[in-house]
């Protein structure tokens, strides 16, 4: 359950492509791949965590975990351990202040 | 129940006009509120046969002024079949549910301010081939907000009739009340790519989208606002502490009262109503089996009532979601996730109305847990017998100096002994039959909104009505049981002692197995009785032993100490921290799990951990004492 956070952050930060849970809150991506089970996947599809789509890291929960995305007009709350599968490609270096 | 009971003036249009029409939408789309509003007071409860998915009947008036039943079924996102609301959404709307005809036509409820994303689900249910209406819920909050589409474009692309509606203000409700009177025919099938993937259909999305020219509106400030506060690194959990205390205030200082006030009326109506009749067998069954039955049914009325307004002002308000997100890093470690909190808090209190509230949980296996899991916490009714019983053995001492004596450490030490096993049940449970691959934490966060008095009046009533009726009638027979087994068999016309009925064969029946607790028939007795609700176990005592319950709890403590020993006490006690001694649990279970399987496994479950832990405290406190 506990996995050394910002270590794997910094390591992956300059990668073309991030998990979710990498970006930091205010960052933009394009989701590119749903590592998940069919289900999973799909549920998160259906609230718009399509392929080709921009998500916003939009906050932090009070811990850290879970935070809320945003895509397109919904915003939803997932725990780390769905959003380090979701693959995405940052948008731009820094999207803080938006 | 008939389902048009608006006779109609001619036999053609019987043919044409719609009789029943389903509702569908996702969750947020304000389906409820729409649906409500078309249907208002004429609406009921049902389950579908075999699933646990509940759904609403009611008749919304169409606008040539027939009786449309409207079919208000489950949330629903797809209509992949794979979790069980979509099962029954994709069955009742093909026909193949059992005991509900096929839909004539269906009305899809869309959010307007999340038009890209719902428009999947519109795709897939046009695709059925039934006469369908697409409605774009919200219209208030996206023009508010500066969003627009083209709705003619979008009834063009779809191929059906698309209306902007608003559930709260009312605005374009006259095209449903057409469309329930139109009977048009289905629509022709347009290229709709259903049989594609959810990728291809959210592309396809898009595309309708924009060419109705449709501009998302912006997030409302205020939600971004509260958000900063409520979720905030700080103020989030504090704010989360505060309304959890308020809520266990509610409950406890409000609700109990409440409970105790409605029991002492009905209590006095009941002697009112006793005097009235004649001395006998008669006025015994009215009195202490229906009256009594009636009574164990209303006295949770307030709690259930005063719960479900909290919990609808949370969840309205769009509050519960952040409380979930807030607790959901501690019940991540039991393996629930944060909806369970507030279902789990109020268990504190009953867990009648902790059992009804899991519906806020959408996953149903996190739902079935923490509804398992509910009556381990140690609820009101559990606390004059760990009372009683404390007093009678355990002298009160100071333990730490003036802030904890003996006594109030060992009713601390009870609950702390409940809630240890509720997570090593949760624990138990979620790695093994109830582990949830298909629905790990994945929550929409619904913009804040103020709650609506005309839902939260609704659902009190529905939620009330639901208690009364499914777990209402289960209460009443057991109470008639457990009446006519402490009256029969009769003497020359006259009920028994109680030491000669039949609970008291069952008591004796039952004492070899309860022996190795220290337990001897009368304890049984008790235990059978307490069915009823925990605390009876002392009345019966009481009266087993010749001792006016109400007046002399002294001489009921020396009751207890002739019957029990320390050892026998200490393992009394553990059982009724962990044994499922509540028959209205156990019928609220079977109504929210619509079958007897869940409570028969969680019956047995509690008893056998009960029983092993008592015959464990029993044997540990005896070697301690030797």
């Amino acid at each position: 359950m506990f996995f050394n956070f910002k270590f794997a952050a910094q390591r992956r930060r300059r990668a073309a492509c991030n998990a979710l849970a990498d970006l930091k809150v205010g960052e933009r991506a394009i989701v590119r791949d749903l590592q998940l089970e069919h289900p999973v996947a799909e549920h998160l599809m259906n609230l718009g965590f399509v392929p080709g789509l921009e998500v916003t890291v939009e906050r932090s929960g009070p811990g850290g975990d879970p935070r809320v995305y945003r895509v397109e007009g919904t915003e939803v709350a997932i725990r780390r351990e769905l959003s380090r599968h979701i693959h995405v490609s940052l948008v731009g270096a820094s999207a803080f202040g938006d | 129940m008939t389902c048009h009971p608006v006779a109609r003036p001619e036999d053609e249009t019987l043919a044409t006009a719609y009789r029943t029409v389903a509702v569908v939408g996702p969750p947020n789309s304000g389906k409820t509120t729409l649906y409500n509003r078309l249907t208002g007071l004429r609406q009921k409860v049902a389950n579908f046969p075999g699933v646990t998915v509940e759904h609403h009947i009611g008749y919304a008036r169409a606008a040539d002024g027939d009786e449309v039943a409207l079919i208000d079924l489950p949330g629903i996102y797809s209509l992949v079949p794979k979790s069980e609301d979509e099962r029954v959404a994709v069955d009742v709307l093909q026909g193949n549910m059992p005991g509900i005809q096929r839909p004539d036509a269906v009305i899809v409820v869309l959010n307007s301010n999340n038009l890209n994303t719902h428009l999947v689900l519109a795709a897939r249910v046009i695709a059925l081939g039934l006469p369908t209406l697409v409605l774009l819920n919200m219209a208030d909050e996206l023009q508010k907000q500066n969003g627009a589409v083209d709705v003619l474009s979008l009834a063009r692309q779809l191929g059906t009739p698309v209306a902007l509606v608003s559930a709260i203000t009312g605005q374009g409700l006259e095209a449903v009340r057409n469309f329930l009177s139109s009977a048009s025919s289905a629509p022709e099938p347009l290229e709709l790519p259903v049989v594609g993937s959810t990728r291809s259909v959210r592309e396809w999305a898009v595309r309708v989208g924009e060419n109705a020219n449709y501009r998302r509106p912006a997030t409302p400030v205020w939600t971004k606002r509260l958000d900063n506060i409520f979720l905030h690194r700080t103020w989030g959990p504090l704010i989360f502490a505060v309304v959890v205390v308020a809520v266990f205030q509610m409950i406890f200082a409000a609700g109990q009262p409440l409970q105790n006030l409605l029991q002492t009326y009905l209590d006095v109506a009941g002697t009112w109503v006793g005097r009235l009749l004649p001395e006998g067998l008669f006025r015994s069954l009215v009195i202490n089996g229906v009256w009594k039955g009636t009574g164990s049914v209303l006295v949770f009325l307030p709690q259930i009532l005063l719960l479900f307004l909290v919990i609808g002002i949370l969840e309205d308000s769009g509050y519960l979601a952040r409380a979930a997100v807030i607790a959901d890093r501690t019940m991540s470690r039991v393996g629930l996730n944060g909806k369970s909190f507030i279902p789990l808090l109020s268990a504190y209190a009953c867990a009648v109305p902790a059992i009804m509230a899991t519906r806020t949980i959408e996953s149903k296996r996190d739902r079935i847990a923490t509804i398992l899991i509910a009556p381990f916490m140690t609820c009101s009714a559990r606390l004059p017998v760990y009372t009683m019983v404390i007093a009678a053995f355990l002298p009160g001492r100071p333990l730490l100096g003036p802030f904890l004596n003996t006594r109030a450490a060992a009713m601390l030490g009870l609950y702390v002994l409940g809630f240890l096993m509720a997570v090593l049940t949760a624990r138990l449970l979620k790695s093994t039959i109830l582990r949830s691959k298909d629905a790990p934490f994945i929550l929409e966060m619904p913009p804040y909104r103020w709650p609506r008095l005309s839902s939260l009046v609704l659902r009190l009533l529905d939620r009330g009505k639901a208690f009364l009726y499914r777990a209402g009638t289960v209460i009443m027979l057991v109470s008639l049981l457990l009446w006519a087994a402490t009256n029969f068999p009769m003497h020359n016309g006259q009920p028994p002692a109680i030491q000669d009925s039949v609970v008291a064969s069952v008591g004796h029946a039952i004492e070899p197995v309860i022996r190795p607790l220290g337990f001897d028939w009368k304890i049984g007795v008790g235990l059978v009785t307490s069915l009823a609700a925990r605390e009876v176990i002392i009345a019966t005592l009481g009266t087993l032993n010749g001792i006016d319950a109400e007046s002399r709890s002294f001489d009921l403590q020396m009751a207890l100490r002739h019957e029990l020993t320390l050892p026998g006490a200490v393992a009394l006690l553990v059982f009724f921290a962990f044994a499922m001694q509540c028959m209205s649990t156990l019928a609220v279970v079977r109504r929210e799990t619509n079958g007897w399987k869940w409570p028969a496994a969680q019956f047995t479950y509690m008893t056998v951990v009960a029983y092993v832990s008592a015959l464990m405290a029993y044997r540990i406190t005896e070697h301690l004492i030797r």
